[in-house]
Protein backbone atom coordinates (compact mmCIF):
# COMPACT_ATOMS: atom_id res chain seq x y z
CA UNK A 1 0.00 0.00 0.00
CA UNK A 2 2.56 2.49 0.99
CA UNK A 3 4.92 1.25 -2.16
CA UNK A 4 1.50 2.39 -4.22
CA UNK A 5 0.90 5.82 -3.19
CA UNK A 6 4.83 6.36 -3.24
CA UNK A 7 4.56 5.25 -7.05
CA UNK A 8 1.31 7.27 -7.88
CA UNK A 9 3.58 10.71 -6.10
CA UNK A 10 6.22 9.87 -8.38
CA UNK A 11 4.13 9.53 -11.85
CA UNK A 12 2.39 13.02 -10.83
CA UNK A 13 5.66 14.34 -10.65
CA UNK A 14 7.15 13.32 -13.45
CA UNK A 15 3.83 14.29 -15.03
CA UNK A 16 4.00 17.69 -13.84
CA UNK A 17 7.47 17.95 -15.46
CA UNK A 18 6.66 16.67 -18.69
CA UNK A 19 3.79 19.22 -18.64
CA UNK A 20 5.78 22.44 -18.45
CA UNK A 21 7.70 21.35 -21.91
CA UNK A 22 6.31 23.47 -25.05
CA UNK A 23 4.98 20.90 -27.11
CA UNK A 24 6.50 22.06 -30.57
CA UNK A 25 9.90 22.95 -29.29
CA UNK A 26 13.00 20.94 -30.65
CA UNK A 27 16.17 20.26 -28.67
CA UNK A 28 19.95 20.90 -30.18
CA UNK A 29 22.87 19.42 -29.14
CA UNK A 30 25.35 21.93 -29.50
CA UNK A 31 29.26 21.47 -28.69
CA UNK A 32 31.00 24.67 -27.74
CA UNK A 33 34.54 25.66 -27.73
CA UNK A 34 35.86 26.33 -23.66
CA UNK A 35 36.29 29.91 -24.48
CA UNK A 36 32.70 30.33 -25.79
CA UNK A 37 31.55 29.30 -22.58
CA UNK A 38 29.63 32.22 -21.15
CA UNK A 39 28.80 34.10 -24.55
CA UNK A 40 26.77 30.93 -25.28
CA UNK A 41 25.21 30.44 -22.14
CA UNK A 42 23.68 33.85 -22.93
CA UNK A 43 22.64 33.29 -26.09
CA UNK A 44 21.16 29.66 -25.44
CA UNK A 45 18.81 31.63 -23.14
CA UNK A 46 18.20 34.53 -25.46
CA UNK A 47 17.43 31.41 -28.29
CA UNK A 48 14.46 29.85 -25.79
CA UNK A 49 13.09 33.21 -25.45
CA UNK A 50 13.09 34.09 -28.75
CA UNK A 51 12.23 30.38 -30.73
CA UNK A 52 10.83 28.08 -27.80
CA UNK A 53 13.73 26.01 -28.63
CA UNK A 54 16.11 24.45 -26.20
CA UNK A 55 19.90 24.46 -26.80
CA UNK A 56 21.88 22.22 -24.56
CA UNK A 57 25.42 22.71 -24.44
CA UNK A 58 28.32 20.88 -23.91
CA UNK A 59 31.29 22.19 -23.27
CA UNK A 60 35.63 21.17 -23.59
CA UNK A 61 38.30 22.23 -26.25
CA UNK A 62 38.24 22.21 -29.70
CA UNK A 63 40.36 19.21 -30.14
CA UNK A 64 38.45 17.08 -27.78
CA UNK A 65 35.16 18.22 -29.13
CA UNK A 66 36.29 17.27 -32.45
CA UNK A 67 37.64 13.63 -31.50
CA UNK A 68 33.85 13.42 -30.16
CA UNK A 69 31.77 14.42 -33.11
CA UNK A 70 34.23 11.92 -35.18
CA UNK A 71 33.06 9.09 -32.82
CA UNK A 72 29.36 9.72 -33.23
CA UNK A 73 29.11 12.34 -30.52
CA UNK A 74 25.01 13.37 -30.42
CA UNK A 75 26.03 17.42 -31.06
CA UNK A 76 24.09 18.99 -34.13
CA UNK A 77 26.07 22.29 -34.05
CA UNK A 78 29.47 22.44 -33.71
CA UNK A 79 30.82 26.22 -31.86
CA UNK A 80 35.10 25.27 -32.53
CA UNK A 81 37.22 27.98 -31.43
CA UNK A 82 39.57 27.94 -34.70
CA UNK A 83 38.41 27.16 -38.37
CA UNK A 84 40.81 23.73 -38.95
CA UNK A 85 38.37 21.61 -36.86
CA UNK A 86 35.36 22.03 -38.26
CA UNK A 87 36.67 22.44 -42.18
CA UNK A 88 37.72 18.96 -41.26
CA UNK A 89 34.55 17.77 -39.91
CA UNK A 90 32.96 18.68 -43.05
CA UNK A 91 35.77 16.99 -45.16
CA UNK A 92 34.97 13.82 -43.08
CA UNK A 93 31.34 13.94 -44.37
CA UNK A 94 30.17 14.92 -40.79
CA UNK A 95 29.09 18.28 -41.49
CA UNK A 96 27.74 20.60 -44.04
CA UNK A 97 30.23 22.31 -45.95
CA UNK A 98 28.45 25.91 -46.93
CA UNK A 99 27.03 25.89 -43.40
CA UNK A 100 30.21 26.81 -42.05
CA UNK A 101 30.84 30.66 -41.28
CA UNK A 102 32.74 32.40 -38.42
CA UNK A 103 31.21 33.50 -35.58
CA UNK A 104 33.68 35.01 -33.57
CA UNK A 105 36.86 36.46 -33.57
CA UNK A 106 38.65 36.15 -30.04
CA UNK A 107 41.29 38.55 -28.35
CA UNK A 108 43.91 36.93 -26.35
CA UNK A 109 44.96 38.47 -23.33
CA UNK A 110 47.79 38.42 -20.47
CA UNK A 111 46.20 38.52 -17.27
CA UNK A 112 46.97 38.30 -13.44
CA UNK A 113 44.69 37.68 -10.47
CA UNK A 114 47.14 40.38 -8.69
CA UNK A 115 46.51 43.90 -8.97
CA UNK A 116 49.15 46.42 -10.32
CA UNK A 117 50.93 43.69 -11.23
CA UNK A 118 51.75 45.06 -15.21
CA UNK A 119 49.44 47.20 -17.57
CA UNK A 120 52.07 45.99 -20.93
CA UNK A 121 53.68 42.82 -22.33
CA UNK A 122 57.08 44.19 -20.46
CA UNK A 123 56.27 41.73 -17.88
CA UNK A 124 57.39 39.23 -19.63
CA UNK A 125 60.79 40.64 -19.91
CA UNK A 126 61.41 40.68 -15.94
CA UNK A 127 60.85 36.72 -15.21
CA UNK A 128 61.71 37.52 -11.82
CA UNK A 129 58.43 39.42 -11.48
CA UNK A 130 56.43 36.20 -11.83
CA UNK A 131 56.50 32.66 -11.42
CA UNK A 132 54.70 30.82 -14.24
CA UNK A 133 52.48 31.35 -17.21
CA UNK A 134 49.54 29.51 -17.67
CA UNK A 135 48.71 28.65 -21.43
CA UNK A 136 46.03 26.43 -23.06
CA UNK A 137 47.55 22.94 -24.53
CA UNK A 138 48.65 24.94 -28.09
CA UNK A 139 48.44 21.16 -29.62
CA UNK A 140 44.95 21.35 -29.14
CA UNK A 141 43.50 24.58 -28.57
CA UNK A 142 43.81 27.79 -30.62
CA UNK A 143 44.24 30.12 -27.72
CA UNK A 144 47.23 28.15 -26.67
CA UNK A 145 48.64 27.91 -29.87
CA UNK A 146 48.22 32.28 -30.19
CA UNK A 147 50.10 32.26 -27.22
CA UNK A 148 52.66 30.48 -28.30
CA UNK A 149 53.19 32.20 -31.35
CA UNK A 150 52.90 36.05 -29.25
CA UNK A 151 55.80 34.45 -27.11
CA UNK A 152 57.88 33.50 -30.14
CA UNK A 153 57.03 37.52 -32.21
CA UNK A 154 58.55 38.84 -28.84
CA UNK A 155 61.70 36.55 -28.85
CA UNK A 156 60.81 35.20 -25.78
CA UNK A 157 59.79 31.87 -25.81
CA UNK A 158 63.05 30.02 -25.69
CA UNK A 159 63.99 31.91 -23.00
CA UNK A 160 60.33 31.53 -21.27
CA UNK A 161 59.41 27.69 -22.05
CA UNK A 162 60.52 26.07 -18.77
CA UNK A 163 58.31 28.98 -16.80
CA UNK A 164 54.83 27.30 -18.93
CA UNK A 165 52.04 25.28 -17.69
CA UNK A 166 49.56 23.90 -19.37
CA UNK A 167 45.73 24.23 -19.14
CA UNK A 168 44.03 21.08 -20.79
CA UNK A 169 41.82 23.92 -22.27
CA UNK A 170 41.51 27.97 -21.88
CA UNK A 171 39.41 27.53 -19.17
CA UNK A 172 41.80 25.65 -16.90
CA UNK A 173 44.50 28.43 -17.67
CA UNK A 174 42.22 30.43 -16.49
CA UNK A 175 41.16 28.47 -13.35
CA UNK A 176 45.48 28.27 -12.82
CA UNK A 177 45.80 31.99 -12.97
CA UNK A 178 42.72 32.55 -10.79
CA UNK A 179 43.72 30.32 -8.32
CA UNK A 180 47.14 32.24 -8.02
CA UNK A 181 49.03 28.85 -9.00
CA UNK A 182 50.50 30.96 -11.57
CA UNK A 183 51.45 34.21 -11.60
CA UNK A 184 50.60 35.56 -15.47
CA UNK A 185 49.33 33.58 -18.20
CA UNK A 186 47.50 33.97 -21.60
CA UNK A 187 43.45 34.14 -21.74
CA UNK A 188 40.74 34.54 -23.83
CA UNK A 189 39.65 38.03 -23.62
CA UNK A 190 35.92 36.74 -23.23
CA UNK A 191 36.89 35.44 -19.86
CA UNK A 192 38.25 38.16 -18.02
CA UNK A 193 35.67 40.75 -19.77
CA UNK A 194 33.37 40.30 -16.35
CA UNK A 195 36.29 40.18 -13.85
CA UNK A 196 36.79 42.86 -12.30
CA UNK A 197 40.78 43.73 -10.77
CA UNK A 198 43.32 42.02 -11.33
CA UNK A 199 46.05 43.19 -14.05
CA UNK A 200 45.77 42.86 -18.00
CA UNK A 201 47.03 43.29 -21.30
CA UNK A 202 45.76 43.60 -24.62
CA UNK A 203 48.11 41.24 -26.94
CA UNK A 204 48.42 43.64 -29.93
CA UNK A 205 46.84 41.84 -32.69
CA UNK A 206 49.92 41.40 -34.86
CA UNK A 207 51.66 39.02 -33.06
CA UNK A 208 49.48 36.52 -33.72
CA UNK A 209 46.97 35.06 -36.02
CA UNK A 210 43.67 36.04 -36.03
CA UNK A 211 41.54 33.73 -33.88
CA UNK A 212 38.95 32.94 -35.99
CA UNK A 213 36.19 30.80 -34.87
CA UNK A 214 33.79 28.87 -36.59
CA UNK A 215 30.61 27.14 -36.33
CA UNK A 216 29.27 24.38 -38.30
CA UNK A 217 25.75 22.50 -39.10
CA UNK A 218 26.75 18.71 -38.32
CA UNK A 219 25.18 16.05 -40.60
CA UNK A 220 22.53 15.04 -37.77
CA UNK A 221 21.31 18.14 -36.88
CA UNK A 222 20.17 18.80 -40.95
CA UNK A 223 16.79 17.67 -40.40
CA UNK A 224 16.46 19.17 -36.70
CA UNK A 225 14.51 22.50 -36.80
CA UNK A 226 16.02 23.97 -33.58
CA UNK A 227 19.61 22.78 -35.12
CA UNK A 228 18.87 24.80 -38.26
CA UNK A 229 17.39 27.90 -36.65
CA UNK A 230 20.58 27.91 -34.04
CA UNK A 231 22.99 28.54 -36.52
CA UNK A 232 20.25 31.79 -38.08
CA UNK A 233 20.43 32.96 -34.77
CA UNK A 234 24.03 33.30 -34.40
CA UNK A 235 23.97 35.50 -37.33
CA UNK A 236 21.44 37.71 -36.23
CA UNK A 237 22.07 41.14 -34.19
CA UNK A 238 20.82 40.57 -30.87
CA UNK A 239 23.42 37.54 -30.82
CA UNK A 240 26.27 40.18 -32.64
CA UNK A 241 25.54 41.96 -29.72
CA UNK A 242 26.18 39.25 -26.77
CA UNK A 243 29.08 37.88 -28.64
CA UNK A 244 30.89 41.56 -28.55
CA UNK A 245 30.15 41.67 -25.47
CA UNK A 246 32.23 39.02 -24.84
CA UNK A 247 34.88 40.28 -25.98
CA UNK A 248 35.03 39.09 -29.54
CA UNK A 249 35.05 40.93 -32.59
CA UNK A 250 32.19 39.82 -35.28
CA UNK A 251 33.84 41.03 -38.42
CA UNK A 252 37.53 40.88 -39.06
CA UNK B 1 56.68 9.20 -25.78
CA UNK B 2 59.60 7.14 -23.68
CA UNK B 3 59.70 10.21 -21.46
CA UNK B 4 55.96 10.07 -20.52
CA UNK B 5 56.70 6.34 -19.75
CA UNK B 6 59.62 6.81 -18.02
CA UNK B 7 57.86 9.73 -15.61
CA UNK B 8 55.17 7.71 -15.05
CA UNK B 9 56.90 4.87 -13.55
CA UNK B 10 59.23 7.16 -11.45
CA UNK B 11 55.95 8.84 -10.34
CA UNK B 12 54.28 5.29 -9.06
CA UNK B 13 57.67 3.80 -7.85
CA UNK B 14 58.11 7.25 -5.35
CA UNK B 15 54.18 6.96 -4.74
CA UNK B 16 54.90 3.22 -4.24
CA UNK B 17 57.53 4.10 -1.44
CA UNK B 18 55.48 6.66 0.46
CA UNK B 19 52.73 5.02 0.23
CA UNK B 20 53.66 1.55 2.24
CA UNK B 21 55.73 4.59 4.57
CA UNK B 22 52.45 5.41 5.80
CA UNK B 23 50.04 3.16 5.12
CA UNK B 24 51.67 -0.12 6.69
CA UNK B 25 51.80 1.72 10.09
CA UNK B 26 47.99 3.12 9.49
CA UNK B 27 47.16 -0.36 8.32
CA UNK B 28 48.73 -1.92 11.37
CA UNK B 29 46.38 0.51 13.47
CA UNK B 30 43.41 0.50 11.80
CA UNK B 31 43.45 -3.71 12.05
CA UNK B 32 44.59 -3.66 15.79
CA UNK B 33 43.22 -0.55 17.94
CA UNK B 34 40.17 -0.38 19.85
CA UNK B 35 39.07 2.90 19.40
CA UNK B 36 35.61 3.05 17.96
CA UNK B 37 36.52 6.30 16.05
CA UNK B 38 38.98 4.29 13.97
CA UNK B 39 36.41 3.51 11.85
CA UNK B 40 35.91 7.23 11.05
CA UNK B 41 40.14 7.78 10.13
CA UNK B 42 39.15 4.47 8.17
CA UNK B 43 36.77 5.92 6.05
CA UNK B 44 38.55 9.27 5.35
CA UNK B 45 41.52 6.80 4.11
CA UNK B 46 38.79 4.96 1.63
CA UNK B 47 37.21 8.34 0.48
CA UNK B 48 39.36 8.59 -2.67
CA UNK B 49 37.44 5.26 -4.21
CA UNK B 50 34.35 7.05 -4.38
CA UNK B 51 35.23 10.74 -4.46
CA UNK B 52 36.00 11.78 -8.61
CA UNK B 53 39.70 12.55 -8.98
CA UNK B 54 38.92 16.02 -9.88
CA UNK B 55 37.22 16.95 -6.42
CA UNK B 56 41.05 16.15 -4.98
CA UNK B 57 42.43 18.28 -7.98
CA UNK B 58 40.58 21.05 -7.31
CA UNK B 59 41.13 21.05 -3.76
CA UNK B 60 44.96 20.40 -4.04
CA UNK B 61 44.57 23.15 -6.94
CA UNK B 62 43.51 25.51 -4.01
CA UNK B 63 44.79 24.28 -0.88
CA UNK B 64 48.48 23.96 -2.23
CA UNK B 65 48.11 27.29 -3.90
CA UNK B 66 51.17 29.75 -3.29
CA UNK B 67 48.61 32.09 -1.27
CA UNK B 68 46.85 29.61 0.75
CA UNK B 69 47.97 29.19 4.57
CA UNK B 70 49.01 25.62 3.54
CA UNK B 71 50.75 26.78 0.15
CA UNK B 72 52.40 29.20 2.20
CA UNK B 73 53.65 26.87 4.93
CA UNK B 74 55.03 24.73 2.05
CA UNK B 75 57.18 27.20 0.17
CA UNK B 76 58.29 28.72 3.57
CA UNK B 77 59.98 25.16 4.04
CA UNK B 78 60.54 24.39 0.87
CA UNK B 79 61.72 27.07 -1.26
CA UNK B 80 58.74 25.66 -3.96
CA UNK B 81 55.24 25.23 -4.71
CA UNK B 82 54.08 22.43 -5.22
CA UNK B 83 51.13 22.76 -7.96
CA UNK B 84 52.65 21.91 -11.18
CA UNK B 85 55.66 20.16 -10.02
CA UNK B 86 56.59 16.53 -9.94
CA UNK B 87 56.45 16.31 -5.58
CA UNK B 88 53.21 17.94 -5.99
CA UNK B 89 51.91 14.55 -8.24
CA UNK B 90 53.36 12.58 -5.50
CA UNK B 91 51.95 14.01 -2.73
CA UNK B 92 48.34 14.02 -4.90
CA UNK B 93 49.09 10.26 -5.90
CA UNK B 94 50.28 9.11 -1.93
CA UNK B 95 46.42 10.36 -1.27
CA UNK B 96 44.88 9.02 -4.07
CA UNK B 97 45.90 5.67 -3.90
CA UNK B 98 46.34 5.57 -0.18
CA UNK B 99 43.10 2.91 0.30
CA UNK B 100 44.33 0.56 -2.39
CA UNK B 101 47.53 0.37 -0.37
CA UNK B 102 45.84 0.25 3.19
CA UNK B 103 42.94 -2.16 2.83
CA UNK B 104 44.94 -5.15 1.81
CA UNK B 105 47.43 -5.00 4.38
CA UNK B 106 44.83 -3.86 7.14
CA UNK B 107 43.18 -7.16 5.98
CA UNK B 108 46.05 -8.94 6.04
CA UNK B 109 46.81 -7.89 9.61
CA UNK B 110 43.46 -8.63 10.59
CA UNK B 111 43.51 -12.43 9.34
CA UNK B 112 46.76 -12.97 12.26
CA UNK B 113 45.01 -12.66 14.94
CA UNK B 114 46.00 -12.15 17.86
CA UNK B 115 47.59 -15.82 19.04
CA UNK B 116 50.81 -15.53 16.85
CA UNK B 117 51.11 -12.08 18.77
CA UNK B 118 50.28 -13.76 22.03
CA UNK B 119 52.78 -16.54 21.27
CA UNK B 120 55.58 -13.54 20.67
CA UNK B 121 55.50 -11.80 23.95
CA UNK B 122 55.12 -14.88 25.93
CA UNK B 123 58.58 -15.50 24.79
CA UNK B 124 59.69 -11.55 25.60
CA UNK B 125 58.72 -10.48 21.68
CA UNK B 126 58.75 -6.98 22.43
CA UNK B 127 56.36 -4.50 20.40
CA UNK B 128 58.69 -3.47 17.87
CA UNK B 129 59.56 -7.37 17.36
CA UNK B 130 56.58 -8.21 17.68
CA UNK B 131 55.94 -5.85 14.41
CA UNK B 132 58.93 -6.76 12.62
CA UNK B 133 59.32 -10.42 13.14
CA UNK B 134 55.95 -11.90 13.27
CA UNK B 135 53.41 -9.57 12.12
CA UNK B 136 55.33 -8.05 8.82
CA UNK B 137 56.29 -11.76 7.62
CA UNK B 138 52.77 -13.00 7.94
CA UNK B 139 51.17 -10.53 6.34
CA UNK B 140 53.86 -10.61 3.09
CA UNK B 141 51.01 -11.73 0.87
CA UNK B 142 48.82 -8.22 1.83
CA UNK B 143 51.90 -6.07 1.49
CA UNK B 144 52.47 -7.28 -1.86
CA UNK B 145 48.93 -6.89 -3.07
CA UNK B 146 48.69 -3.46 -1.48
CA UNK B 147 52.33 -2.53 -3.11
CA UNK B 148 51.22 -3.83 -6.40
CA UNK B 149 47.63 -1.63 -6.58
CA UNK B 150 49.31 1.42 -5.47
CA UNK B 151 51.81 1.03 -7.86
CA UNK B 152 49.18 0.30 -10.18
CA UNK B 153 46.69 2.81 -9.53
CA UNK B 154 49.05 5.22 -9.32
CA UNK B 155 49.92 4.64 -13.49
CA UNK B 156 46.07 4.78 -14.60
CA UNK B 157 45.76 8.19 -12.26
CA UNK B 158 44.43 10.90 -14.84
CA UNK B 159 41.99 13.32 -12.56
CA UNK B 160 44.42 14.80 -10.53
CA UNK B 161 47.49 14.59 -12.46
CA UNK B 162 44.99 17.00 -15.06
CA UNK B 163 44.31 19.45 -12.39
CA UNK B 164 47.13 20.50 -10.54
CA UNK B 165 49.97 18.97 -12.83
CA UNK B 166 50.13 21.22 -15.62
CA UNK B 167 51.03 19.14 -18.77
CA UNK B 168 54.87 20.00 -18.49
CA UNK B 169 56.90 17.19 -20.58
CA UNK B 170 59.52 15.41 -18.19
CA UNK B 171 57.84 16.72 -15.04
CA UNK B 172 53.99 16.25 -14.99
CA UNK B 173 53.36 15.17 -18.56
CA UNK B 174 52.33 11.26 -17.61
CA UNK B 175 50.76 7.96 -19.74
CA UNK B 176 47.28 9.10 -19.38
CA UNK B 177 47.64 12.66 -19.74
CA UNK B 178 49.72 11.83 -22.77
CA UNK B 179 47.05 9.69 -24.52
CA UNK B 180 44.59 12.13 -23.82
CA UNK B 181 46.53 14.63 -25.78
CA UNK B 182 46.94 12.21 -28.46
CA UNK B 183 43.95 11.87 -28.78
CA UNK B 184 42.49 15.47 -28.63
CA UNK B 185 45.65 16.61 -31.42
CA UNK B 186 44.24 13.21 -33.50
CA UNK B 187 47.42 11.28 -33.80
CA UNK B 188 46.09 8.01 -32.45
CA UNK B 189 48.38 5.96 -33.84
CA UNK B 190 50.69 6.72 -30.69
CA UNK B 191 47.48 6.97 -28.18
CA UNK B 192 46.49 3.00 -29.47
CA UNK B 193 50.45 2.33 -28.64
CA UNK B 194 50.07 3.73 -25.23
CA UNK B 195 46.54 2.78 -24.56
CA UNK B 196 46.45 -0.92 -25.59
CA UNK B 197 49.99 -0.71 -23.59
CA UNK B 198 48.29 0.17 -20.93
CA UNK B 199 45.63 -2.80 -21.29
CA UNK B 200 48.61 -5.48 -21.04
CA UNK B 201 50.30 -3.94 -17.80
CA UNK B 202 46.45 -3.76 -16.33
CA UNK B 203 45.74 -7.07 -17.02
CA UNK B 204 49.13 -8.42 -16.12
CA UNK B 205 48.53 -6.47 -12.29
CA UNK B 206 45.69 -7.99 -11.70
CA UNK B 207 45.80 -11.63 -13.29
CA UNK B 208 49.31 -11.47 -10.54
CA UNK B 209 47.06 -9.89 -7.06
CA UNK B 210 44.43 -12.83 -7.97
CA UNK B 211 47.14 -15.24 -8.30
CA UNK B 212 49.35 -13.72 -5.28
CA UNK B 213 45.86 -14.16 -3.36
CA UNK B 214 45.74 -18.34 -5.01
CA UNK B 215 48.94 -19.22 -3.73
CA UNK B 216 48.44 -17.73 -0.07
CA UNK B 217 45.20 -20.03 0.26
CA UNK B 218 46.83 -23.01 -1.00
CA UNK B 219 49.66 -22.41 1.58
CA UNK B 220 47.28 -21.53 4.31
CA UNK B 221 44.30 -22.88 3.66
Amino acid sequence: MKNKSFFVALLVIASAFAATRPSSAETVNVAVAANFTAAAEEIATLFAEETGHEAVLSFGSTGRLYAQILHGAPFSVFLAADQERPRLAAEAGLALADSRFTYALGTLVLFSAEENLFDDGSILERPDDFNRIAIANPASAPYGAAAVETLEALNLYDKLKDRIVQGENITQAFQFVATGNADIGFVALSQVVGEKGGSRWRVPQDLYSPIAQDAVLLKSGADNPAAVSFMAFLKSAAAHKIVQNHGYRTTP
Amino acid sequence: MGEAIFLTLKLAAVTTFFLMLFGVPLAWWLARSERWWKEVIGTIVALPLVLPPTVLGFYLLIALAPQSPLGEAIKALTGFSLPFTFAGLVVGSVIYSLPFAVQPVRNAFEAIGDDPLEAAATLRAGPFDRFFSVALPLARPGLLTGAILGFAHTVGEFGVVLMIGGNIPGETKVLSVAIYDYVETLQWQKAHILAFGMVAFSFAVILSTMLIERHVRRRFP
